[in-house]
């Protein structure tokens, strides 16, 4: 079975981006990425750059609204995902209590939904 | 009622709650083994008392009242059920006991016969210590489900589950025949050190679930010394448990930061909880039978002595994890060990111990890295010690122990 791992990070974790890479969150990931990598279960996975750089587009009515940032305003923001191959959520959670940001924001564990996928692609 | 008045039968009703939930659970559920209607049944007994007892006074035996009380709306339930037929003999039973026990004062404790059914082999092993905590404790879901880290709705749906199976699989309310208790027992014990959590105890990293149950698991195995007083391995359960709650205040600096064992103050630690511990694992080594939970006590014992002597016998130690993996060769038994034998005999001797556990078995092991990447560093071997760092840090779940590697690691 296939999870996304979704990273919410907090504006102090987002501000660590700009640390020369010596920091403990930094490292903490760096030791993290290498133990999924290690552990055969890493797909994919990406880091998203600072929620201040996103634009949000709605169609409403037919106008075009354009907004400055990230769609939801709350104070922690999507900073990442990582996706997996696991055998059961029980094990997909495991690496979401042991994800660094678990314990500076969050972190949300979604099944993805190869049905879904087959039937928009197909 | 007065407003403290009312807050004080609050607290009388708390503190009959937690002393019976387990015994009238047990009692209730081992007439019709359907546990969670006896849950169902004490909870709407609970919700009475906070109506009926601030008005009318807290009852002379508040244990007999709740009993009461829920049997009633356990029969309730079963003529609502209109099963009356086919649970006949049920009713009759409870019907029976009803004047009886509101008379006397008490009911025989079927708490003993309650754990065996949590941890019935019939049940999967995974839900033993949830049941045990719901079903004897009285926690909820939520509580139970963020110790294991199970999302609440999967956790409140396989207790469902298992207490379904209790009722319907024929699973028997007894204490078993001494001809197997003592793999029952086994399973009874597991269940409420799982609970504890703390399945390995050294210097470089505790990273185990459900820790926040500690109190709990304690209380758990009180009950059951209580129900089965000469069972050595009950008695070592309970001195393994509180050798480790002793150093609790320990385990973290006043800055929230980790510290392992072999740098924590001994003057820290609680001397009574140690002396009740020491008390119990003499009793229970009187016997004669050293079994698992014996052999861990006495492993936390011997570390225990440095609050006197000021020093550790890490022999001592050695020896009795030899012992240990004779009868519990875990992943856990063979990483103490060989962080033992590298105290007792040198990094080099310890580093042996690991290589003979098979690879497969640690890539998701967290205290299996932070053992080798401690004694890598020891040994000077910096770049192998640093990929075993990383694997460590990255596996750790415990911010404090994640810092204190990230530190360690340099």
């Amino acid at each position: 079975m296939q999870f996304a791992l979704l990273i919410y990070e907090s504006p102090e974790a987002f501000a660590s981006r700009n640390s020369d890479g010596t920091d403990p969150y930094t490292g903490a990931w760096r030791a993290y990425h290498k133990a999924l990598v290690e552990s055969g279960t890493y797909l994919a996975g990406n880091p998203l750059e600072v929620p201040e750089t996103g634009t949000t587009v709605r169609l409403k009515e037919g106008k075009r609204r354009v907004q400055d940032g990230p769609f939801a305003d709350t104070k922690e923001q999507l900073g990442g995902f990582i996706i997996m191959e696991l055998p059961s959520i029980d094990a997909a959670l495991d690496w979401a209590a042991r994800c660094p940001s678990a314990a500076a924001g969050a972190v949300e564990v979604r099944p993805l939904a190869p049905q879904a996928k087959r039937r928009i692609t197909g | 009622m007065n407003g403290s008045g009312e807050k004080k039968t609050h607290r009388t009703i708390e503190r009959v709650a937690r002393e019976s939930y387990g015994r009238l659970v047990a009692y209730l559920s081992s007439h019709t083994r359907d546990v969670a209607g006896a849950e169902d049944a004490l909870g709407e007994a609970l919700v009475a008392a906070l109506t009926t007892w601030p008005r009318n006074g807290v009852p002379q035996n508040p244990e007999a009242w709740l009993l009461t009380t829920a049997r009633r709306a356990l029969i309730d339930v079963i003529r609502h059920q209109q099963v009356v037929q086919a649970s006949e003999p049920t009713l009759l039973l409870l019907k029976e006991d009803s004047a009886e026990a509101t008379l006397s004062t008490t009911f025989p404790d079927e708490r003993l016969k309650l754990l065996f059914v949590c941890a019935h082999p019939a049940i999967d092993p995974a839900m033993h210590t949830p049941l045990m905590l719901q079903t004897v404790l009285g926690l909820d879901a939520v509580r139970i489900a963020g110790a294991f880290l199970v999302s609440p709705k999967t956790m409140g749906q396989r207790l469902v589950r298992a207490k379904t199976k209790i009722r319907d699989g024929g699973i028997q309310f007894e204490v078993p025949q001494e001809r197997e208790l003592p793999e029952r027992l086994d399973a009874v014990l597991e269940a409420i050190y799982a609970a504890f959590g703390i399945g390995w105890d050294d210097m470089v990293g505790v990273d185990q679930r459900g820790r926040d149950l500690a109190e709990e698991a304690i209380w758990l195995a009180r009950v059951l010394l209580q129900l089965l007083p000469n069972e050595a391995e009950v008695r070592g359960l309970l001195a393994l448990m509180l050798h480790c709650e002793a150093r609790r205040a320990s385990r973290r600096g006043p800055d929230g930061r980790y510290v392992p064992l072999s740098q924590q103050n001994a003057n820290l630690w609680s001397l009574p909880l140690i002396e009740e511990a020491e008390r119990d694992l003499a009793e229970a080594f009187r016997h004669g039978h050293p079994g698992r939970f014996q052999l861990e006590a006495a492993i936390q014992s011997v570390h225990a002595e440095r609050v006197r002597s000021g020093r550790t016998e890490w022999k001592a130690i050695v020896g009795f994890y030899e012992q240990l993996i004779r009868v519990s060769p875990t992943l856990g038994t063979r990483t103490g060990y060989a962080a033992a034998v590298a105290e007792a005999n040198g990094p080099q001797a310890g580093l042996a111990v690991l290589d003979t556990i098979e690879l497969d078995a640690i890539s998701c092991y967290q205290p299996y890295w932070a053992v080798r990447a401690h004694l890598l560093q020891k040994l000077g071997n910096k770049p192998e010690a640093l990929d075993a760092y990383n694997r460590a840090i990255g596996l750790a779940e415990d911010p404090a122990v994640r810092e204190f590697l990230l530190q360690k690691r340099g």
